[in-house]
C-alpha cells in the first residue's frame, strides 16, 4: 500500500500542518491506489496522480475537477456502480472507482422500498450558508434569541475561510485584522456553538426554494423541508469564468478550487501554474500556490496595472514571480490534460496583439478574474414573495471582512423584522462595510526615514487600502493611521521621550509582509533589518544564507541570518533577522526561494481557433455555435438553449450564464434586448430517492 | 403602418408554429404573434415529449397519427435532428379494473386503425426491465408512437416555416381584434397593426381571453402539472410509461427515457390545480419520487436535475375545440389542447391548412365536426 508521503501530497507547508489521519485502500478502474480516509475522493484521486475522472459522452471531451464545490458535475466518477461528484463524496476504504466514460448505466439494484414522509421544519430564521456573513449574521442574531437553523454543504463551518491561510486586512476590532482566515473561520465556529438557539446542519447542501416557501434541504443524506419566517441568502460567490480555446481540459479551474485541492485537501494538484487575474483573489492564489510547493510560472492581468492590493502584488513579485499586465490567456494546450498556455498582449478593446505570443510549459492554468454573487436561492425566494435577505458575496462581491459585517448588518435587520429587538443598525457598521470594501488608492511615492539611529519600523506599503493592523497592536501607540480610520497608510510616530522598543509585532502582524524593523543601534553602517517571512518550510536558523530583495523585487544578494524569532501570538511568520549595509536596509523587504523548475518557454505556439472555447462545459457547446445563432438575430437566451442545449446541464447554467452574456456584448445586442435564461430549482442535482425519504442508512439495514 | 397577411395566427407554441408551416407551405402568405421572447417559450418548452396516436377519440388519433408522420420523417425530409425515437407507448396494468379499461379502449383504437396490442406481462417486464413484478397484469403496447424533443421539434419547423415566408412577430401582445360585418379586420396589438382574412387562435392556456375579444366564450381552463428531468443515464427504457394507478395526490404518472437518457416525469394531481400558476412547489419531487421508484425501483438512484411547472388548457370533455365559428368569418379556433398541444400540433396544422385552402376530406370534415365548438361536451376522452 502506499503511503501518503509518496503521493501529490503537501506534507509540509509553512502555514498548515496534516492533521491525524488513516490510510486506507481503493481501487481506480481497478488498480489498487490509496488514500486518506474521509477526504474528498477527487482529493485522494489527485494525490494518487489521477487527474482525468472520465470522458464527456457527446465528444469524449477528458474531464476532471473543476469546481472542486458540488456545484458542477464535472468531477463525476462511478463509486461502487453509483455515480456520485467525487468532490463531495468522502473516501471510504475499499470502494471500487471507476471513471465515467459514456452514460453511466444505473445499478440493477432492484429491491423495493418503504417510503417515509418527507418532514416539514418550521424555524425563525434560515440561514444559507456557513462562510464569514452566514456566521455573523447567525452570531447576531443567535445573541438576540432568534431561532436558527443555519446549513452549509461543507464538513466544517467556516465556507471558504477555510482556504485562507493569509492573515486578513481590514481592522483588528472589528473584523480580526491580522488573523489568517483558517483561524477566524475557528474563532467564529466557537463562537456559535456556544448558542444552543442556532442549529448547525453541516453535510446539508440546500438544493432549492420552491413557490410554497418552503426551502428543500439534503440534512444529512435525509430530505426535508424548512419553512423559515425570514430567509438569509450567505451562500458567497462563485468563479467568472473566461472563454478560450482549451477553457475546459483538466487543470484549468478556478482559484477557488486551487485552493480547495491545496489548502484545504493539502493536495499538491500541480508542479507549474500560470495564473490569469491580477485581483486580490489570483495573487493570492499565486502566494498559496509557493507556499505549497507550487511553481508560478506567470500571472497575466488585462488591465495596466494589477486590481488586487499592491502589498498582494509585490509579495508575489518579491518571489520572483512575472506577472504580465495587459496581457491575456489566448488558449490552453493539451491532449488529456493542460500541457501550455499561450498568452499575449493586448490593445485597448482587450483583443489579442498577432505576434506577441508566448506560449509557456504548465500543468495548471488557474482563473481568477473576478466572482459573481451565487444568488439564484435569493433571486427565487424573491420571486416566490418570501421575506428573504442576501448577505455577503451572494449581495455583494467585496472581502471577507466586510462580508462579516454585511453578515451582522443583514442578522440586525431580520431581528428588527421579528421584532427581537428595537435597535437600529448601527450607523457606524454600514461605514464599516463601505470601508472595508473600498477599492485600493493610488499608488504613491513614500519618503524614507532619514535617520540612521535607534530602531524603527519601516513601511513599505504605498497604497491605501483597509487596514490597521500595524498600528493596533503597537504597545508604545507609536504607530498612526493619519486618517484614524483604517484607510490611510500609517506612519511612524517619532515622538521624544517614547522609543520603539523593536517587539516587531507590527512586522509580524503586518497581512502585507509590508512592515521591516531596522535597528541601526550596534552599528549604524551595517544595521540589523528583520523582514517577516512566511514561505519557508520549517524553522529557519541562525547562519544560513538566504537571498534577500528589496521593495522593487531587486536583487539585494546572500545574507547571513542573524536572529530568528516568531511570535507566539504569530506562530507562522518568522522574522529574520539580517544585517546589511544601510544603503540596503531600508529598501530591503523579502526573501526569494531558491529557484525551482525551469520555466520552460515552447517557441512554436499552436493554432488558436477562438470559437472553439467551449461555454456550456457541461452540454460541450461552443463559442461558434453561440455566436453563430446570436449572429441569426436569436436574442432569447433560451432559445439558444431549446436549440442546442446550453445550460441544460448538471451545474444547471452556473458557468455558461455569464459567459453567453459576454458573447451577446460582443456582438452588439443591448443587454435590454437580451432575455436572461429561466432559473429553476433544483439548483444541486440529488438522488431520487432522497424525495421519496429513503435515506442511505436505511438502505444498508434492508 | 398595417401589415397583411392571409393568415395571422396568435401564439408561437406547439399549435401556432406547425399551423404556420403547414399553411406557408401551401403557399399562405402568415405571421405569427407571441408575447413572449422567441418560439415555445410558453408551454411548448414544459411539454415532456411524448407523441402517441393511443387516444380514444377517433379524431385525436388521426390527427395524431398524422403528427408522428410529420415528425418521424423529418429529419430525412429536412436534416434536422429532432431527436425523434419511435420507441412506443406502454400503458402498464396492475388490476382488473385497468386492464379492462384498456382492453376496451382497444376496440375503439382498432377501430381507427392504430396498431395497438394488448401485451402480457412478460412482454412489459422486457419493455421496461427493472419494473415491479408484483401484481403487475400486462398491459398495452403501441410500437408507432414516440418521442422527441419539443425544443428541437418546435424550432425545426418554425426554422423550415421561415424559410417558406412566414414572419415571426415576438414581444407582441394582442390587445384587440376588430371585426366588420360578421367578418373579422383587424388585430391590433402593443405594436401594430395586422389585416389578414383568416386569424387563428393558437393562444394555448390564454385562448380564452383571445376569443373574449371577438365575443366566443371559449370553455378553456388552464390546470397546471409538474414535470421533472434526470441527469443522462445509460438508455435501458424505450418505450414512454403510463401508470394509471393513483398515488396520494397523484393520479396518471408517465415518464420516459429520453434519447440521452434522461429520465423526463410527469404526473396528474388529484385534486387538479387550476389556474395558470407556473412556480414550482415542494409537493412534486416527493411525489415523483415514490411513483417512479414505487414502479422502477432501481431509479431511486437516479438523480434529478431539474423540475418545472406548466399548463394543460383543459376542456370540459378533454378534447381540442378546433374550426370556425358561426356568424364570424375568419376566426378559427385552435385551443383546448388539454395538455397534448405538442403531440396534436402537427397533424392540426395540415387539417388547419386544408380547410382554410378548402380542401378538407369527408375524413377532416367528421374530426371538425367531433371537435367543433358547438359540440356536446358531455362525453369524455378517457386517457385524457
Amino acid at each position: 500500500m502506499m503511503g501518503s508521503e509518496e503521493q501529490n501530497r503537501i506534507n509540509k507547508h509553512p502555514i498548515l500542518s496534516e492533521e491525524d489521519f488513516e490510510i486506507v485502500p481503493f481501487s481506480f478502474n481497478g488498480k489498487q491506489v490509496s488514500g486518506k480516509k474521509g477526504e474528498m475522493l477527487s482529493s485522494a484521486l489527485i494525490a494518487n496522480g489521477i487527474q482525468i475522472f472520465g470522458h464527456h459522452p457527446k465528444d469524449h471531451a477528458p474531464q476532471g475537477i473543476f469546481c472542486a464545490n458540488g456545484q458542477c458535475a464535472q468531477c463525476t466518477v462511478i463509486v461502487d456502480g453509483i455515480a456520485v461528484k467525487s468532490c463531495m463524496t468522502p473516501l471510504q476504504a475499499n470502494v471500487k472507482v471507476e471513471s465515467v466514460e459514456g452514460y453511466p448505466a444505473l445499478p440493477e439494484d432492484d429491491e423495493e422500498v418503504v417510503f417515509q414522509e418527507i418532514e416539514t421544519v418550521e424555524t425563525d430564521v434560515l440561514i444559507i450558508g456557513a462562510g464569514p456573513a452566514g456566521l455573523q449574521a447567525a452570531l447576531t442574531l443567535g445573541k438576540l434569541g432568534a431561532k436558527i437553523i443555519l446549513v452549509d454543504d461543507k464538513d466544517r463551518l467556516g465556507g471558504k475561510l477555510l482556504l485562507q491561510t493569509h492573515k486578513f486586512f481590514g481592522s483588528v476590532t472589528d473584523s480580526y485584522a491580522g488573523t489568517r482566515g483558517i483561524e477566524i473561520a475557528k474563532i467564529l465556529e466557537k463562537e456559535v456553538q456556544l448558542y444552543p438557539n442556532i442549529d448547525i446542519w453541516l453535510n446539508s447542501p440546500c438544493i432549492g426554494v420552491f413557490s410554497d416557501q418552503l426551502v428543500g434541504i439534503l440534512k444529512e443524506e435525509i430530505y426535508l423541508h424548512v419553512k423559515p419566517k425570514k430567509l438569509l441568502v450567505a451562500t458567497g460567490a462563485r468563479e467568472k469564468m473566461l472563454a478560450f480555446p482549451g477553457n475546459t481540459l483538466p487543470g484549468v479551474y478556478g482559484a477557488g478550487a486551487f485552493q480547495t485541492l491545496v489548502n484545504r485537501d493539502l493536495v499538491k494538484s500541480s508542479e507549474q501554474i500560470f495564473i490569469i487575474g491580477g485581483g486580490n483573489v489570483g495573487i493570492i492564489a499565486g502566494y498559496h500556490a509557493i507556499q505549497a510547493g507550487i511553481e508560478v510560472v506567470g500571472l497575466v492581468e488585462a488591465l495596466p496595472k494589477c486590481g488586487g492590493y499592491k502589498v498582494h502584488e509585490d509579495k508575489l513579485r518579491r518571489l520572483g514571480v512575472p506577472i504580465y499586465t495587459r496581457h491575456t490567456v489566448v488558449a490552453v494546450h493539451g491532449k488529456d490534460h493542460v500541457e501550455s498556455t499561450t498568452i499575449s498582449e493586448i490593445d485597448e478593446k482587450f483583443q489579442p496583439i498577432k505576434g506577441t505570443e508566448r506560449t509557456f510549459e504548465v500543468d495548471t492554468v488557474l482563473i481568477a478574474i473576478g466572482l459573481d454573487p451565487v444568488n439564484e436561492f435569493y433571486h427565487k425566494a424573491k420571486e416566490f414573495c418570501m421575506d428573504v435577505w442576501a448577505a455577503g458575496d451572494a449581495y455583494e462581491i467585496a472581502e471577507a471582512s466586510s462580508a462579516m459585517f454585511s453578515g451582522k448588518i443583514a442578522g440586525m435587520k431580520i431581528a428588527r423584522s421579528l421584532g427581537l429587538t428595537e435597535a437600529e443598525v448601527p450607523k457606524e457598521w454600514e461605514l464599516k462595510v463601505e470601508v472595508l470594501k473600498s477599492h485600493p488608492g493610488p499608488v504613491v511615492q513614500r519618503e524614507k526615514p532619514i535617520k540612521e539611529e535607534g530602531i524603527y519600523p519601516v513601511f513599505h506599503c504605498n497604497q491605501e487600502i483597509p487596514c490597521d493592523p500595524c498600528a493596533s497592536v503597537c504597545p508604545k501607540e507609536l504607530i498612526a493611521i493619519p486618517d484614524g480610520g483604517i484607510l490611510g497608510l500609517p506612519e511612524f510616530q517619532n515622538q521624544e521621550e517614547i522609543d520603539c522598543i523593536g517587539c516587531a509585532q507590527c512586522v509580524a502582524v503586518c497581512p502585507g509582509l509590508a512592515v521591516t524593523l531596522v535597528d541601526y543601534r550596534d552599528d549604524s553602517n551595517n544595521p540589523l533589518v528583520t523582514i517577516p517571512t512566511e514561505i519557508f518550510i520549517g524553522k529557519i536558523e541562525k547562519g544560513e544564507e538566504l537571498l534577500v530583495v528589496g521593495e522593487d523585487s531587486e536583487d539585494l544578494g546572500k545574507h547571513t541570518v542573524e536572529k530568528v524569532r516568531i511570535l507566539k501570538k504569530y506562530p507562522n511568520t518568522q522574522l529574520i533577522t539580517v544585517r546589511l549595509p544601510k544603503e540596503e536596509a531600508l529598501e530591503a523587504t523579502s526573501f526569494r526561494l531558491p529557484k525551482g523548475k525551469d520555466i520552460k518557454e515552447i517557441q512554436k505556439y499552436q493554432d488558436i481557433i477562438p470559437d472553439t472555447a467551449i461555454i456550456c462545459r457541461c452540454e460541450r457547446i461552443t463559442a461558434g455555435e453561440i455566436r453563430t445563432l446570436i449572429k441569426q438575430g436569436i436574442t432569447d437566451a433560451n432559445e439558444l438553449k431549446a436549440i442546442t442545449k446550453i445550460g441544460m446541464g448538471a451545474c444547471g447554467a452556473k458557468t455558461c450564464t455569464k459567459l453567453i452574456e459576454k458573447l451577446f456584448r460582443e456582438e452588439q445586442i443591448p443587454y435590454e434586448e437580451m432575455t436572461p435564461f429561466v432559473q429553476r430549482p433544483l439548483f444541486v442535482e440529488i438522488p431520487l430517492r432522497h424525495f421519496a425519504g429513503l435515506s442511505k442508512e436505511e438502505k444498508q439495514d434492508d | 403602418m398595417t401589415k397583411k397577411y392571409d393568415v395571422v395566427i396568435i401564439g408561437a407554441g406547439s399549435v401556432g408554429v406547425p399551423a404556420a408551416y403547414a399553411m406557408s407551405r401551401e403557399g399562405l402568405k402568415v405571421a405569427v404573434i407571441d408575447e413572449l421572447p422567441s418560439t415555445g417559450q410558453g408551454q411548448n418548452k414544459k411539454a415532456i415529449g411524448g407523441i402517441r396516436a393511443t387516444h380514444t377519440n377517433p379524431s385525436k388519433i388521426l390527427l395524431c397519427q398524422e403528427s408522428i408522420n410529420i415528425v418521424a420523417s423529418w429529419e430525412k425530409k429536412y436534416g434536422t435532428d429532432i431527436e425523434w425515437h419511435q420507441g412506443g407507448y406502454t400503458f402498464v396494468a396492475y388490476n382488473e379494473a385497468h386492464e379492462r379499461l384498456m382492453k376496451e379502449n382497444l376496440v375503439i383504437q382498432k377501430e381507427a386503425g392504430l396498431n395497438i396490442n394488448w401485451v402480457a406481462r412478460d412482454k412489459i417486464i422486457e419493455l421496461v426491465p427493472g419494473i415491479s413484478q408484483e401484481g403487475l397484469r400486462g398491459g398495452t403496447y403501441s410500437p408507432e408512437d414516440g418521442n422527441s424533443s419539443p425544443l428541437k421539434t418546435l424550432h425545426a419547423i418554425q426554422k423550415q416555416s421561415v424559410i417558406q415566408g412566414t414572419d415571426y412577430f415576438f414581444k407582441e401582445s394582442v390587445v384587440d381584434i376588430q371585426t366588420e360585418n360578421n367578418h373579422v379586420k383587424k388585430l391590433m396589438t402593443n405594436k401594430g397593426v395586422y389585416e389578414a382574412d383568416y386569424i387563428i387562435n393558437a393562444a394555448g392556456a390564454y385562448a380564452k381571453e383571445i376569443g373574449e375579444m371577438v365575443g366566443v366564450n371559449l370553455p378553456v381552463f388552464p390546470d397546471s402539472h409538474e414535470s421533472g428531468i434526470s441527469e443522462p443515464v445509460k438508455k435501458f427504457i424505450d418505450p414512454l410509461v403510463v401508470d394509471l394507478r393513483p398515488g396520494k395526490g397523484t393520479k396518471n404518472f408517465y415518464f420516459y427515457q429520453n434519447e440521452e437518457g434522461k429520465f423526463i416525469l410527469c404526473l396528474t394531481p388529484e385534486p387538479l390545480i387550476p389556474g395558470t400558476n407556473e412556480n414550482e412547489t415542494s409537493v412534486f419531487l416527493p411525489q415523483v419520487a415514490q411513483r417512479l421508484i414505487n414502479l422502477i425501483p432501481r431509479t431511486k438512484h437516479l438523480k434529478m436535475r431539474r423540475t418545472w411547472r406548466g399548463l394543460y388548457p383543459m376542456t370540459p370533455d378533454g378534447s381540442p375545440i378546433v374550426g370556425k365559428v358561426h356568424n364570424l368569418e375568419g376566426y378559427i379556433n385552435a385551443v383546448g389542447m388539454c395538455g397534448q398541444g405538442y403531440m396534436l400540433g402537427p397533424g392540426l396544422g395540415e387539417l388547419l391548412a386544408r380547410l382554410i385552402l378548402e380542401k378538407t376530406s369527408p375524413h377532416d370534415e367528421r374530426m371538425l365536426e367531433e371537435l367543433s365548438f358547438y359540440r356536446d361536451f358531455g362525453k369524455v376522452e378517457k386517457l385524457k
